[in-house]
C-alpha cells in the first residue's frame, strides 16, 4: 500500500466516522410550519399543548430529545381527543377523523422532524454532503486508482489473513443468522400489531425446511460443518455486518432517526426531482455512489480479463442510468417512479393494486410501463435467458446483483459451498418464488373480484407480511448485511424469486453452460472458493463434465481465477445434456479393456 | 478383498475412487501427511491467503463415509510382502491382499552445507507450508535456489507477503530445460517485472548458519557473494519417496518400478504417480513424470488392473499447464526445449510480450506435433485431436479459432499467428472457423 492509498483510507475512514454520527449532529426547533399535521382536529390539539409545554420555537440538540417531547405532546393529544369523542362526540365528524391512531403518530413525527432542522446540518447541507459522500469518494478513489498501476492478474492475495474478508467461525455464524432470524420474527410481531399468525406461521416454514434438509434428504447430522475462518472469526467482518444489518433497521424501520441524512442528500434531490430526498432517495444514492466507487475497484482488480470489465460496466451503467436517474426524472416530469429492469417478481409490488391505478391513471406512458412490465416477465426473462442464460440479468443489469458484484466482490469467498447448503438453497429460494406467486394471485383476485380474503386469510395482511418479510428483511437486512458473513449473494441465492424464475428456465431450457478444459482441472479448488453462488464448480471441472446448474449467475470469476485455463462461459445450441453428463477426464474406454 | 493404498495424493485417491466404482472390496486409504485428500498443486493458495486448507480438499467428509473408502492417518514404517501385512509406526498392523504405493515425492537435496538447518526448507507437503509460516513474520528476505515451477510458486508466495525474494537459478534463463527460448525469455522478463531478484546462471554454494542451528544467508557459488536471508527455499526438483523402500525386496530405481499394468515384481502390489517408474516407457515418455494428471491417469489405470481387468497405462498424448505468476501456460504434445533436427516452429508473440502461440509440425510431412500457449488458453479436446488424427499445418491454422478458449469479449489472436505463417510460407490462407461451441461439438463428433 503506498501513500496514496493510506491517505485514501485515512480519508475514507473520517467520512465514514461523520457519516455514522450525521444523525446526532442536528438541532431541532419546532414551530408552527414545521409541524407537519394536516388533520385540523389533530393539528389544533397538538398545537395547544405543544404551546403550554413551551416547546414551539424551543431548540432541542438532539433528533432523540426532539421526537421526545413530540411524542410525549402527540400522545397526550391522543389521550385527550379520545376522552373528548367518549364524552361530547363532535357532531358531523366521522370517529377517526377525529381522534389520531397510532400509524398516523409514527407519521407527525416523522414529518414534522424532516421539517424542523435548525442546526448546522440543516443551515448547510452541502458541506455535510461533501464532508460524507465527497469526502468518502475521494478517499475511496485514492485508495483505489493507484491500484491500475500494478501489473494486471488476479488479485486474491491476504483475503483469508484480513480480519474484515475471512468470515467467521460456524459458532458467531450461526449465533448472528439465528439472532438475526429469531429478530426479524419478535420484531415482524410487533409490526404486526401483536398478531402472531405470519410470525409464527413463518417460523413453521423454516422449521420444515430444516426438517426436509436434515431428515427427508437425510442430511447426516453429525457431518463437520466448515467454518469459513480456520482459527479466529475476523471481527472486522462481523462489525462491519452488523453495521449493515443497523444501517438496513433504520432504513426501513425507523426512518425518523435519520432525517439528517436525508437532509445532506436533499440539494441533489431538489436539482433532480425537485423535491426534498426521502428515506428511499437516500438509499439509492448512496447504492448507486457505492456501486460507481466498487465499480471501479471491482475494474481495477480484473482488469486483465475483458468479460469481467464489460460486465461491471454494465451494472454500473443500469444502477446509475435505470434504476438511479430515470425515475427521478419521470417523477420531475410528473410520470410515475418506474424502474424500467426492476421485473415481477423481485418487483413483488408491480401488481399491487395502488400501482396498476396509478400507471393506469399516467396516460399512454404509464400504460407503456404496465405493458413492458408483463412483457419483460413473460416473454424478456424465457427468451433472453434462452440464449445467454441467467447472467443478462443477474450480473449485467440487476441492483442487487450490481451491489453484489462491487461492493460485495471481497466477500465472494464465503459462501457455504457444501451439499448440505444446497439442499437448503433449493428448498428456500423456491419457496420464496411460491409465496410471491400466492401473494400475487390473492392480490389480483382481491383486484378484480373485489374480495378481500380467500380461505379466512385477507391478501392485504399476506402482502403486508410479504413485503415485510421478503421485501425488507430478507433482501436488506439478511440480502446485504450478510455480505461479511456467508457471502455476497446471499440473497440471489437463497431469497430471490426472480432468480429462482430465471434459475428455473436456465436449468431447463438454455443454451448457457460453463465448459471444462478437457483434463486440464488440477483440482485447486480457486473456482468453488470464489464462486459467489456456493456453487462446487470443482466437483464438475475435475471431471471434465459442463455446469449447468440453475444457480448460477454467469459472474465468470471462476473463469477468471482458474489457474489451468479450465472454465469457459458459453452459450451454444447443442448437446447441453450430454455434455453435463459425460466424464471427459475418464481416459479409459471400455473397449481398451481386456477381460481375463 | 481387502485393498489397501498408501497414499492420499490424486494417484492414491484416483485409485481408491476407481475401485469403487469397479468392484466391492474393502478399500482403506492411509497418508501420514493429512487424513482427507487434498490437492498438492493448491499448497501456494493457502498460504497467499485466497484459500483455507479445507478449500484445497476436493470431496466432503461425508463421501469418503458414503463411498466406504475408510482414511487411515498414520505413517507406514515396514511392509511384509509374505505376510501380507503393514506395520505403523505406532506399532500397529494392517492385512491386505492388494497393495498400491502412492507415495509421491520429496523435494530433492544435493548436500548442499547447510541444507538441514532451521528456516531451510522445501514445498511439497502440508507441513512444509507450516515450516514457511513459521519464518514469514518479521521476514526480510527469502533465497530461493531452483528454477523450475516450485521455485517460482515459492517466490510468489513469498513476493505476496511483499518479503523480498531472490532466486537462485543454474540456467541461463528461466526453465529453459522445458520451455523453449521465447517462452523462456518471456517468463525470465515477467519474473523481473514482478520485482523479484531473479539471478541466472548462479548456483547455491553453501547455506550460512547463524551460529544457532538457523539459516541467515546463502554464499553463490560462482561469485562467492553473500545473500543475507531468514529463510532459504529449496526446489531443485523432486524425486521420489521411497528411501525406506530401498532395501526390501521390492524392485527400485530412482522409483518404484512397474510394467505397463502398474505392477511391482511382486505380486499384488502395484506403484502408482510420482514414485512409480515404467520398466519400459512409452515413445517420446519419461520413466517418470511427476505430475497430476499423470497420477490421476495411472489411479484409473491401476483400479481396472486390480479388478482383474487388464489395461496397460496409456497417458495418450501429452499435457500440461502452469501459471507464471501472472502468465498462464499450456501445453499439448511434443514440445522440446530445442527443436528436433524434423521440427519446424511456427511462433508467434503479443507486442506487450506476455502472450504467444508456438505450434510444432513436421518439416516434411507438415503434421502438427505440439502446442505451447503463453496467456492464451486453447482448447484440449480440440489440439488432443489435431494431433492424434496428424492433422496438417494449414488444417490447424485455418481452423485454429476452434481451439480458442479464451472468455467471451477477449481479443482473438489465430489471424495474427495465420498473418504470420503466410508471410513465412508466401502462402494465402484464411481463417474458416469462428470459435462457437456448436462448431467445437461438430468437429469432435466426427470420427477420425
Ligand atoms: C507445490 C506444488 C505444485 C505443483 N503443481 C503442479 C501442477 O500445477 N501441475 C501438475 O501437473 N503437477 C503439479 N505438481 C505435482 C503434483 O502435485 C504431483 O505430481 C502429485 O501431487 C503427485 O501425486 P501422488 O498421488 O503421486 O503423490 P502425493 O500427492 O505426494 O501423495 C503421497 C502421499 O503419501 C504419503 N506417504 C508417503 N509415504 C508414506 C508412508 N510411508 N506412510 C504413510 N503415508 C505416506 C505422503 O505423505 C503423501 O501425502 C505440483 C507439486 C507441488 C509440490
Ligand atoms: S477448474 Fe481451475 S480453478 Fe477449478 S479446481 Fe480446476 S484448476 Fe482449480
Amino acid at each position: 500500500m503506498n501513500i496514496i492509498q493510506k491517505i485514501g483510507i485515512l480519508l475514507f475512514l473520517v467520512a465514514f466516522l461523520i457519516f455514522t454520527l450525521m444523525p446526532g449532529l442536528n438541532k431541532f426547533t419546532l414551530t408552527e410550519d414545521t409541524l407537519k399535521i394536516s388533520n385540523e382536529h389533530h393539528r389544533t390539539e397538538v398545537l395547544k399543548l405543544a404551546k403550554e409545554k413551551g416547546i414551539i420555537g424551543k431548540e432541542q440538540g438532539s433528533n432523540i430529545a426532539f421526537i421526545k417531547d413530540l411524542k410525549s405532546v402527540l400522545l397526550t393529544a391522543q389521550n385527550n381527543l379520545n376522552e373528548q369523542f367518549s364524552s361530547s362526540p363532535p357532531a358531523g365528524v366521522g370517529e377517526w377523523d377525529f381522534k389520531m391512531a397510532d400509524w398516523q403518530i409514527k407519521n407527525y413525527v416523522r414529518d414534522s422532524i424532516t421539517e424542523s432542522g435548525s442546526g448546522w446540518v440543516t443551515k448547510n447541507p452541502m458541506q455535510g454532503f461533501l464532508l460524507t459522500f465527497g469526502l468518502g469518494i475521494l478517499g475511496g478513489l485514492l485508495f483505489i486508482i493507484p491500484k491500475f498501476a500494478q501489473p494486471a492478474g488476479i488479485k486474491n492475495d491476504g483475503i483469508y489473513h484480513s480480519s474484515l474478508t475471512k468470515g467467521l467461525q460456524f459458532g458467531p455464524k450461526m449465533f448472528m443468522l439465528l439472532s438475526t432470524i429469531i429478530g426479524v420474527l419478535i420484531y415482524g410481531y410487533k409490526y404486526n400489531n401483536g398478531n402472531l399468525f405470519w410470525p409464527l406461521l413463518t417460523g413453521i416454514i423454516a422449521l420444515i425446511i430444516v426438517g426436509l434438509v436434515f431428515l427427508y434428504e437425510k442430511e447426516k447430522l453429525f457431518n463437520p460443518p466448515r467454518s469459513a475462518s480456520v482459527v479466529l472469526t475476523g471481527w472486522l467482518g462481523m462489525l462491519f455486518g452488523i453495521y449493515l444489518v443497523g444501517f438496513y433497521i433504520l432504513l426501513y424501520w425507523a426512518p425518523h432517526l435519520i432525517t439528517n441524512w436525508m437532509t445532506i442528500v436533499s440539494p441533489v434531490s431538489e436539482f433532480l426531482s425537485g423535491n426534498k430526498a426521502s428515506q428511499w432517495f437516500l438509499y439509492g444514492l448512496m447504492y448507486t455512489i457505492i456501486v460507481l466507487v466498487m465499480g471501479i475497484r471491482m475494474i481495477s482488480k480484473y482488469r486483465h480479463n475483458k468479460y469481467q470489465m464489460v460486465r461491471t460496466a454494465s451494472v454500473m451503467f443500469f444502477q446509475t442510468a435505470i434504476a438511479f436517474t430515470l425515475p427521478e426524472i419521470l417523477v420531475r416530469l410528473n410520470y410515475p417512479y418506474y424502474d424500467f429492469k426492476n421485473i415481477w417478481p423481485l418487483n413483488y409490488s408491480f401488481f399491487f393494486d395502488y400501482n396498476i391505478n396509478n400507471l393506469l391513471a399516467s396516460g399512454n406512458l404509464g400504460i407503456f410501463m404496465l405493458v413492458w412490465g408483463i412483457v419483460l416477465m413473460l416473454i424478456g426473462v424465457p427468451v433472453i435467458t434462452y440464449f445467454y442464460g441467467k447472467r443478462w440479468y443477474c450480473s449485467w443489469v440487476c441492483g442487487c446483483g450490481g451491489l453484489a458484484e462491487t461492493l460485495g466482490d471481497p466477500y465472494r469467498q464465503l459462501s457455504d459451498k457444501s451439499l448440505r447448503a444446497w439442499k437448503f438453497e433449493r428448498w428456500i429460494i423456491h419457496g420464496v418464488l411460491v409465496a410471491a406467486v400466492v401473494m400475487t394471485v390473492m392480490v389480483l383476485f382481491h383486484y378484480f373480484t373485489g374480495s378481500a380474503s380467500i380461505l379466512g386469510i385477507s391478501s392485504d395482511s399476506l402482502r403486508g407480511w410479504y413485503g415485510f418479510l421478503i421485501g425488507s428483511a430478507f433482501a436488506g437486512v439478511v440480502g446485504t448485511g450478510f455480505y461479511p458473513l456467508m457471502g455476497n449473494r446471499t440473497w440471489c441465492r437463497f431469497g430471490c424469486p426472480l432468480a429462482a424464475y430465471l434459475g428455473l428456465v436456465q436449468r431447463f431450457k438454455s443454451r448457457f453452460r460453463i465448459t471444462t478444459n478437457g483434463g486440464q482441472c488440477i483440482s485447486c479448488g480457486n473456482c468453488s472458493t470464489y464462486c459467489e453462488m456456493g456453487i462446487d464448480v470443482r466437483a464438475y471441472a475435475q471431471k471434465g463434465q459442463d455446469i449447468v446448474r440453475s444457480s448460477c449467475v454467469g459472474c465468470g470469476v471462476c473463469s477468471a481465477v482458474c489457474p489451468r485455463g479450465v472454465l469457459r462461459l458459453e452459450n451454444a445450441s447443442g448437446d447441453i445434456n450430454t455434455r453435463a453428463d459425460e466424464m471427459r477426464t475418464i481416459h479409459i474406454s471400455e473397449d481398451q479393456v481386456g477381460i481375463l | 478383498m481387502h485393498t489397501v493404498i498408501i497414499g492420499n495424493g490424486i494417484s492414491g485417491i484416483s485409485s481408491a475412487r476407481w475401485l469403487r466404482k469397479l468392484s466391492d472390496n474393502k478399500i482403506t486409504v492411509i497418508s501420514s501427511e493429512s487424513k482427507y485428500f487434498y490437492s498438492r498443486t493448491a499448497l501456494m493458495y493457502i498460504y497467499m491467503g485466497h484459500m483455507r486448507e479445507v478449500d484445497t480438499q476436493p470431496y466432503e467428509p461425508w463421501f469418503w463415509e458414503k463411498n466406504r473408502i475408510d482414511l487411515l492417518q498414520e505413517h507406514i514404517t515396514k511392509i511384509d510382502f509374505n505376510k501380507k501385512t503393514l506395520q505403523t509406526k505406532n506399532g500397529k498392523e494392517i492385512q491386505y491382499d492388494q497393495l498400491v504405493l502412492a507415495l509421491g515425492s520429496k523435494p530433492n537435496k544435493f548436500g548442499w552445507p547447510g541444507q538441514d538447518l532451521n528456516g531451510v526448507g522445501g514445498l511439497y507437503h502440508i507441513q512444509d507450508l507450516e515450516n514457511m509460516e513459521k519464518y514469514s513474520p518479521n521476514l526480510k528476505k527469502a533465497v530461493i535456489t531452483g528454477g523450475g515451477l516450485i521455485g517460482l510458486e515459492m517466490a510468489e508466495m513469498f513476493h505476496s507477503r511483499n518479503i523480498p525474494v531472490t532466486m537462485l537459478v543454474r540456467e541461463p534463463s528461466y526453465w529453459n530445460n522445458a520451455l523453449p527460448n521465447e517462452e523462456s525469455a518471456m517468463i525470465s522478463r515477467h519474473i523481473t517485472h514482478h520485482g523479484i531478484d531473479l539471478r541466472l546462471n548462479t548456483n547455491l554454494g553453501e547455506i550460512v548458519d547463524d551460529g544457532n542451528g538457523t539459516a541467515c544467508g546463502v554464499i553463490v557459488k560462482e561469485t562467492g557473494e553473500k545473500i543475507d536471508c531468514g529463510y532459504v527455499g529449496l526446489t531443485a526438483g523432486v524425486s521420489p519417496n521411497i528411501g525406506w523402500l530401498k532395501d526390501g525386496p521390492i524392485e527400485t530405481n530412482r522409483g518404484i518400478l512397474v510394467d505397463e499394468n502398474l505392477q511391482t515384481n511382486i505380486q499384488d502390489v502395484y506403484a502408482i504417480g510420482d514414485c512409480a517408474e515404467m520398466r519400459n516407457p512409452l515413445p517420446g515418455r519419461r520413466p517418470i513424470e511427476a505430475i497430476w494428471y499423470t497420477g490421476r491417469m495411472m489411479g484409473e489405470t491401476v483400479a481396472y488392473n486390480i479388478t482383474g481387468k487388464k489395461v496397460s497405462y496409456d497417458p495418450g498424448i501429452w499435457f500440461n499447464s502452469a501459471k507464471f505468476l501472472d502468465i498462464e501456460y499450456q501445453v499439448y504434445g511434443e514440445m522440446p526445449p530445442q527443436p528436433a533436427e524434423h521440427h519446424q516452429n511456427l511462433y508467434w508473440e503479443h507486442d506487450d510480450g506476455e502472450k504467444s502461440i508456438r505450434i510444432v509440425y513436421d518439416k516434411n510431412s507438415e503434421v502438427v506435433l505440439g502446442f505451447n500457449l503463453m496467456g492464451i488458453r486453447f482448447r484440449h479436446e480440440v489440439c488432443d485431436k489435431w494431433i492424434k488424427d496428424k492433422t496438417k499445418i494449414d488444417q490447424v491454422l485455418q481452423d485454429l479459432s476452434l481451439a480458442n478458449f479464451d472468455p467471451e469479449f477477449y481479443e482473438q489472436y489465430e489471424g495474427m499467428l495465420l498473418k504470420k505463417y503466410n508471410d513465412q510460407t508466401g502462402k494465402n490462407l484464411t481463417l474458416q472457423k469462428k470459435r462457437k461451441l456448436d462448431q467445437v461439438l461438430k468437429f469432435l463428433k466426427v470420427r477420425s
